[in-house]
């Protein structure tokens, strides 16, 4: 498996409060790889550091090639960040959310919009709502179906699965996973429920205190010890 | 109408609240039997269209820069003003009116990107206070340099639209009133639809409401803030052209008065919604020319503190605005 996504000793920083002390990580191309660990530990600072979106030392390379340059630059490399609390634009219509997803690629978005639609059948109905008038469950649905429209080479997920009922939680993790497998999308996903997490990845790094403390293939995470009574709960 | 909304994916739920809407029907009513009743009552709605259509497309820039910078743009009347002296200077050379109209035009929003790129930008993140000191510096600027290229001294420009009238029903119209009107309307249609129907306006949208969002999905936020201020210069533009005609002379103070009944309109229609801005800006061009001319002590020196009244009225009822919402949403 060729590595899309490489993180080598990667360092970011909030003012003068360090997160990450040197994080390393390879995302390999047509793979779900999750990352756990607990509040605080630079879960989400490392997708931040991955997008753009915080200032960060050590090395990135994405597709072979060194990855710099803002968050619009990470978009443009085809990097798709659904961010904590989803990142939709509430104010705006749920199409106009779906054709900003499509923002950075030329043409027509019939196509897309047919292929998102086939694994989110109602949005078409809700095409003209208000985005922040859906429900949190149904934001989240349109947030990935965002960044699909982005025909991304990496999703970063963070949380997909904060403040939503565990029914929906299942739902959206199939989601991600059909996406995966069906149309070969890469994600790397934020995730604190490490139980389904590691069912949907195929591979995981623990985070610690801005540090990775352990990785590894899912089957042997889900085996693994302290993994197990850290964050599965038995 | 639902399932046209739908078609078009035009949002629902962006139509103000209803007693607002009720009051502006109401309104649209009682201005049409006065139309029919009365000749001078028509002519002076029609006159104040022309007016309001004015304040309401300098408003629409307030709004627009608003919405991007998140502050009050004290400029924006100085920075039309100065375009209205470009545009005067272009037929000093000989253009005609309309050849310096849109060379104006063009001028006026490489100067607006120009101003956001060279002074907004570089305070925009550290206060709001900062980029309004910035905006009241530059007012000062204009102003001075307008002053020192050209002086004080009354000018002439040729008026766009000559003084003919039209009779229709017995209601005389100034050719010059109907053309503001249709040149304002137009510039304002113009801009709904690029920001409506194109991507740029959608990532304009995107950059303005939510930076942080916009760049993750690839928009360009600094360049769209950048290009934001150039339409709101070319707004201004528009609206001081057709502004001086009215005031048959050109001088640095063209835009002063008018800036403020823009600054009422727009605060009228809820600073944050561009469709209040017009609909404020018309509402109030029309409310001051009927009462100037029905309630008799109202002179022309009380149109502006008449006009304040009015915002504040307003404002003690639904101190968002008329289309203002405050920010509720469902999480």
């Amino acid at each position: 498996m060729t590595a899309l996504l490489e993180l080598e000793d990667v360092h970011a920083r909030y003012g003068p409060v360090r997160a990450l002390h040197g994080v390393s990580l390879t995302v390999g191309e047509g793979e779900i790889v999750a990352l756990l660990g607990a509040n605080g530990a630079g879960k989400t600072t490392t997708l931040r550091a991955i997008s753009g979106t915080v200032r960060r030392d050590g090395t990135i390379r994405f597709a072979g090639r060194a990855l710099d340059g803002g968050a619009d630059g990470a978009a443009r490399r085809g990097i798709a960040h659904v961010p904590e609390g989803r990142g939709t634009f509430a104010e705006m219509t749920v199409w106009e959310n779906l054709r900003l997803g499509a923002y950075t690629r030329r043409g027509a978005l019939k196509d897309d919009f047919a292929r998102v639609r086939s694994y989110f059948p109602w949005l078409e109905d809700r095409r003209g709502q208000q985005a922040g008038t859906l429900s949190g469950g149904e934001q989240q649905m349109l947030a990935l179906a965002r960044a699909f429209m982005q025909r991304p080479r990496l999703v970063l997920l963070d949380e997909p699965s904060l403040g939503l009922a565990p029914l929906l939680v299942t739902e959206i993790f199939r989601i991600v996973k059909e996406l995966n497998e069906r149309e070969g999308m890469t994600a790397l996903v934020v995730e604190q429920n490490a139980h389904i997490a590691l069912q949907a990845a195929s591979s995981a790094y623990v985070l610690e205190v801005g540090r990775v403390a352990l990785s590894g293939p899912s089957e042997e995470l889900q085996a693994h010890e302290s993994v197990r009574r850290s964050y599965l709960g038995y | 109408m639902v399932e046209l909304a739908r078609k078009l994916a035009l949002p629902e739920r962006r139509l103000p609240a209803s007693p607002v809407l009720v009051v502006l029907l109401g309104s649209c009513v009682f201005l049409v039997i006065g139309c029919l009743q009365s000749t001078i009552f028509a002519q002076q709605t029609v006159a104040g269209l022309a007016q309001g259509a004015v304040y309401g497309s300098l408003a629409l820039a307030l709004v627009l820069i608003y919405r991007a910078t998140e502050v009050i743009n004290f400029a924006q009347g100085e920075m039309a003003m100065a375009s209205v002296y470009i545009a005067y200077q272009l037929i000093q050379w000989g253009f005609s009116y309309w050849e310096a109209f849109a060379v104006t035009l063009a001028v006026a929003f490489v100067l607006g990107i120009a101003i956001q790129v060279a002074v907004i930008r570089p305070v925009q993140h550290k206060s709001v206070i900062a980029v309004v000191i910035v905006t009241v510096g530059l007012f000062i600027l204009i102003d001075g340099l307008v002053n020192w290229k050209w002086g004080g001294a009354i000018r002439f420009m040729p008026a766009p639209f000559g003084g003919r009238v039209y009779h229709a029903g017995g209601v005389a119209f100034a050719r010059q009133d109907l053309g503001t009107l249709v040149v304002t309307i137009a510039s304002v249609m113009l801009l709904w639809a690029l920001f409506q129907f194109t991507k740029l306006g959608l990532g304009m949208r995107a950059a303005a409401l939510r930076p942080a969002a916009a760049s993750l999905v690839g928009v360009r936020v600094n360049r769209m803030l950048a290009v934001g201020w150039g339409l709101a210069a070319v707004l201004g533009a528009v609206a001081g052209l057709m502004a001086e005609p009215s005031q048959f002379v050109l001088q640095p103070t063209l835009m002063q008065p008018i800036l403020l009944y823009a600054f009422a309109a727009a605060v009228l229609g809820g600073l944050e919604s561009p469709a209040g801005a017009v609909v404020g800006g018309l509402a109030l061009g029309i409310f001051l020319n009927l009462i100037g001319q029905y309630v008799h002590f109202v002179t022309s020196e009380l149109r502006l503190p008449f006009a304040f009244a009015v915002l504040l009225a307003v404002l003690l009822v639904k101190p968002t605005g008329l289309f203002g919402h405050g920010k509720v949403r469902k999480v």
